[in-house]
């Protein structure tokens, strides 16, 4: 590993610590303008982040070191992916490491351990929170693989960073199955975020929460870092998205002139989506649990029938 | 080389098995003494199984070798052959047995149906028997020391023979055995082609015309299918495996099934030379509703060892999904990814064969200190039993396809396997197969379900009996096999290059290519197993970033802010007579699966009418394989037989018509 690479990668994590909260953050203000609300400021999040590190953890009696361990698992985990999904440069040196069933690999395990921690307390809340986030993923993450395989198809390469490249030096043209697997994209991501209509982040009623009931028990820094955790879950998955259907503005390895560009282009291109995810929230309505699997199953449809229109079509 | 070291693997392996059956016969001389069989033979037995992995690796890379042993009838000797395919299972039999055994040391107790020095005989010749079909040159060899595995199994099985319930299942696995047996011996015989020579030397010279050759493949399938339990052929796993101890359920699920995957290699990539396309959709199709059935089901059992038995049926599904792929490309001549997907499957067969018996031995633990089977009574069990917990934790994760466990490397290889498909001349096979790699997928999501439910009703949350807070941890013994197990699957989850250079005589002998030997594998941190642009997975690198982030938030968060933790009660929302049996059952965990495929299952409901005054709550599922073939055989043989049942009077004069009747019919034949 060179010090050019080590040093985009550092790059890489802390533009993803630092932007993931403020990207949180611009959504909840987009939102409560469409909604005619006063909007909090956009630095909100890292307010609350840095009141909750300062309040001591509540643990309840009986909890397992697990219980313990799960945030800072979740966090690493998270961090990880957003070091390596390409987001301003295609040169991460760690890239190599995860690739794109890696990457899925990567949430995977953040959910085990975030639904067994639910479970460690014995509540009814949190095993009813790891039954619907276990629901949620195993419909959700073969839809993303599908995805992913959509796109490592047409650039015949399951890396990331190849998988990018080769995007952004395709003509412009629109692919029917990239169009399918951008509609499939989007519902995982709304679900594998805790966003309506599967989920809800401002609700606490038992019958409607999912991700929330996940983390009741928590408090002080560990939920400090489940909520970090899920901010940078949005941003990876937000620049995942990004990478494989809008990758110009991405830079080549060695490319420095076009680093430059790199980040107003993320910006830019975080603030669209940003106000898209917004406004889906805002014109939809929370579906019932057991629409759920209904909704992913499409999405995993959407997916295949991605992945069968481009053998089908070359495209 | 010379040839002494040559010569030494194969003898080291007889050697072995030799040492097995004393090992077994010292049993029946200290009958009832726990103590010896427990903390000497059983230890020993070990030491032995690790010898035969050190000598069946040794002999692995090298050309193959052979034995011919004087047994049996005076001109059919045994014929041994030890190749890469065998010394590969040998191996895995080696590294899963050793664990496995030292943990029976500490596991039998006295008391338990058979006496300990005649279990320990049983157990011995079962692994002989499995050690010897691996070496097995000849269709007689092989049929002998098939049915000594099969014998043998089914002793242990019975172990506690009082239980009706326990001797039941031991008949249905003897008779699903015995069908399975009766496909494996049409098979070799359509193999020799009519010479009459049975040797498997002679069956891989022959050269049978597509239809015979495609009539042994399916009798292999068959009776192969029935010993690893592929759809419909399952029924005995889920009752035998929770039937039997659990060292016996952990060497039967980890090792036993493993010898069915080797008979249908062995059968299909070496004795029939190259295989049909088709035979390798057919495997994709059968593995594929396998591996969905097995972890549908598994997903609503509430028997923690059905549960993994049903478990264990997926993974047989994926194993032979992954030998499919390979038999499509092998048809084709891509050698380079049938190379591939062979090298996923037996790697899967090597995890599986390690965590899968990992957790068993964890349940066999939870079943000593509770006395209960099933998830609904179980909870809380980490703080009682750590070192269980612990290494439990590490089996879920590898049967869950978590990186960077060994389970996610076979399945990222299979995947990989499924994705590059482009060059195959069948525009259809084009298509269809990366649809089969979303099953693959939407399995191995589900299968984090499973086992999110497994660990999280059975060791986290609250306890939900009393008792279990008297639940001691794993003996000394026990932890040691269990320690051993968990350190395989780490390594092996850790170093897959290590592991596919030693796959790699294999498929280079099967199908002409290894993954190595083309070039480009990767180095020792980097698996690349087409080429680093296409795909790459560094297990260690992964896991020293993701463990350098957790050590450095631990540490920024007690240097900026601090660690103060304070206990307290768990929140109960305001409503205050939570118990402990308020958390989610194993039922109440499955029951979204359960609705989703509610059309897969066969349920019988019971729900509580809001004015019970003792209200129950009862789901009983049935497996469907049971109403949709195996009743309906036993209706069919019960209406010939009641037919059969008229011609019987019971009155001399109409016996005496029949006498008559047929002399008369012989006469006019003879006549004629």
């Amino acid at each position: 590993m060179n010090l050019e690479g080590a040093l985009g990668q550092l790059l890489a994590l802390a533009v993803a610590l630092l932007g993931a909260p403020l990207l949180s953050g611009w959504v909840s203000q987009c939102r409560a303008w469409l909604q005619n609300r006063r909007a909090p400021p956009l630095a909100m999040p890292f307010r609350t982040l840095h009141k909750l590190f300062w309040k001591e953890s509540v643990v309840a009696h009986g909890a397992s070191p697990m219980f313990r361990i799960a945030p800072y698992v979740v966090f690493a985990c998270m961090a990880l992916a957003c070091m390596i999904v390409p987001m301003l440069s295609t040169n991460l040196p760690l890239a190599p490491a995860a690739d794109a069933i890696a990457l899925v690999g990567l949430f995977g395990v953040a959910r085990l351990f975030i639904s067994l921690a639910a479970m460690d307390i014995g509540t009814a809340f949190g095993s009813l929170g790891a039954r619907r986030e276990m629901l949620v993923g195993f419909l959700a993450e073969p839809a993303f693989l599908m995805v992913l395989f959509t796109a490592s198809l047409i650039s015949s390469s399951t890396s990331l960073a190849t998988t990018v490249s080769a995007l952004a030096h395709r003509e412009f043209a629109i692919l029917p199955s990239l169009a399918f697997a951008g509609l499939a994209f989007t519902m995982v991501s709304l679900a594998e975020n805790a966003r309506v209509p599967v989920d809800n982040p401002a609700t606490h009623l038992e019958l409607t929460m999912i991700h929330e009931a996940l983390i009741l028990e928590y408090s002080g820094r560990h939920l400090a870092l489940m909520e970090w955790a899920a901010s940078l879950k949005l941003f990876a998955y937000s620049c995942a998205g990004l990478a494989i259907f809008f990758p110009w503005g991405i830079a080549e390895a060695r490319d420095h002139a076009a680093l430059l560009w790199a980040l107003p282009a993320l910006v830019a291109k975080l603030a669209v989506g940003g106000f898209v995810l917004a406004l889906i929230e805002t014109i939809l309505a929370k579906m019932r649990v057991f629409r759920v699997p209904e909704f992913l199953a499409a999405a995993f449809l959407l997916g295949v029938l991605a992945l069968l229109v481009h053998l089908l079509l070359g495209a | 080389m010379g040839p002494l070291p040559e010569l030494l693997a194969i003898d080291g392996v007889t050697v072995v098995v030799v040492a097995w059956l004393g090992l077994g016969l010292a049993g029946l001389a200290a009958l009832h003494d726990t103590r010896v069989v427990g903390r000497v033979l059983f230890p020993l037995s070990a030491l032995a199984s690790l010898a035969l992995a050190g000598f069946a690796l040794m002999g692995l890379p090298g050309a193959p070798q052979v034995a011919v042993l004087a047994i049996g009838l005076p001109d059919l000797p045994f014929h041994l052959r030890l190749d890469a395919l065998s010394a590969f299972f040998l191996a895995l039999l080696g590294l899963a047995s050793a664990g496995i055994s030292v943990f029976a040391g500490g596991y039998f107790r006295q008391g338990e149906g058979t006496p300990p020095g005649l279990l320990c005989l049983h157990y011995h010749l079962f692994l002989a028997g499995m050690a010897m079909v691996m070496l097995a040159d000849d269709a007689y060899a092989f049929m002998v020391t098939w049915e000594v595995m099969a014998l043998a199994s089914f002793f242990l099985v019975t172990t506690n023979h009082r239980i009706a319930e326990i001797r039941r299942a031991g008949f249905l696995y003897l008779l699903v055995a015995h069908v399975g047996a009766i496909a494996i011996l049409l098979c070799f015989g359509v193999l020799q082609a009519g010479t009459g020579d049975y040797t498997f030397a002679n069956m891989r010279a022959q050269s049978l015309s597509p239809f015979w050759a495609s009539c042994a493949f399916g009798l292999a399938l068959l009776g192969f299918g029935a010993k690893a339990g592929i759809l419909p052929l399952h029924v005995w796993l889920p009752e035998a495996h929770p039937a039997a101890p659990s060292p016996v359920s952990a060497l039967m699920s980890g090792v036993m099934l493993k010898t069915a995957v080797y008979g249908l290699v062995r059968v299909s990539f070496d004795l029939l030379g190259t295989p049909a396309w088709w035979w390798g959709v057919v495997a994709l199709v059968v593995g594929l509703a396998t591996a969905f059935f097995g972890v549908v089901f598994a997903a609503a059992q509430v028997d923690m060892k059905r549960l993994l038995a049903y478990s264990s049926i997926e993974n047989v599904g994926l194993i032979v999904v992954g030998l499919g792929l390979a038999m499509v490309f092998a048809a084709y001549r891509m050698d380079a990814l049938a190379a591939l997907a062979l090298a996923a499957s037996l790697y899967h067969c090597l995890n599986h064969a390690l965590f899968k018996s990992l957790l068993f031995l964890g349940t066999g633990c939870v079943l000593h200190a509770t006395q209960e089977r099933s998830l609904g009574r179980l909870g809380g069990l980490l703080r009682f039993m750590p070192w269980v917990g612990w290494t439990a934790l590490a089996g879920v994760m590898a049967a869950a396809g978590l990186p960077p466990s060994n389970g996610f490397v076979s399945e990222w290889l299979l995947l990989q396997g499924f994705l590059f498909t482009g060059g195959l001349p069948n525009p259809y096979l084009r298509m269809l197969v990366p649809v089969f790699a979303a099953g693959v997928v939407l399995v191995a999501a589900l299968a984090a379900y499973v086992m999110v439910k497994f660990y999280g009703v059975i060791f986290l949350g609250r306890p939900r009996e009393e008792k279990l807070a008297h639940a001691h941890d794993a003996g000394g013994l026990e932890r040691l096999g269990l320690a051993w197990l968990t350190a395989g699957c780490v390594l092996l989850g850790l170093f897959p290059v290590a592991v596919i250079e030693v796959i790699d005589p294999i498929t280079f002998s099967l199908v002409g290519r290894g993954l190595a030997q083309s070039g480009h594998i990767g180095d020792w941190l980097l698996l690349a197993p087409v080429s680093a642009e296409r795909a790459s997975y560094s297990p260690l690198t992964f896991l020293v970033v993701t463990a350098l982030i957790v050590v450095a938030t631990i540490v920024l968060v007690r240097r900026f802010y601090h660690g103060r933790v304070r206990r307290a009660a768990p929140w109960d929302c305001g409503f205050p007579a939570q118990t402990a049996r308020m958390q989610d059952t194993a039922e109440g965990f499955g029951q979204p699966i359960r609705q989703i495929f509610e059309p897969f299952y066969r349920m019988r409901r019971e729900l509580p009418s809001p004015f019970d005054a003792a209200p129950r709550y009862r789901v009983e599922i049935e497996d469907p394989a049971w109403s949709a073939i195996y009743l309906r055989i036993a209706a069919a043989t019960e209406a010939v037989s009641r037919a059969v049942g008229r011609l019987q009077r019971g009155r001399i004069s109409i016996y005496l018509l029949y006498s008559f009747v047929t002399l008369v019919a012989l006469l006019f034949l003879t006549q004629a």
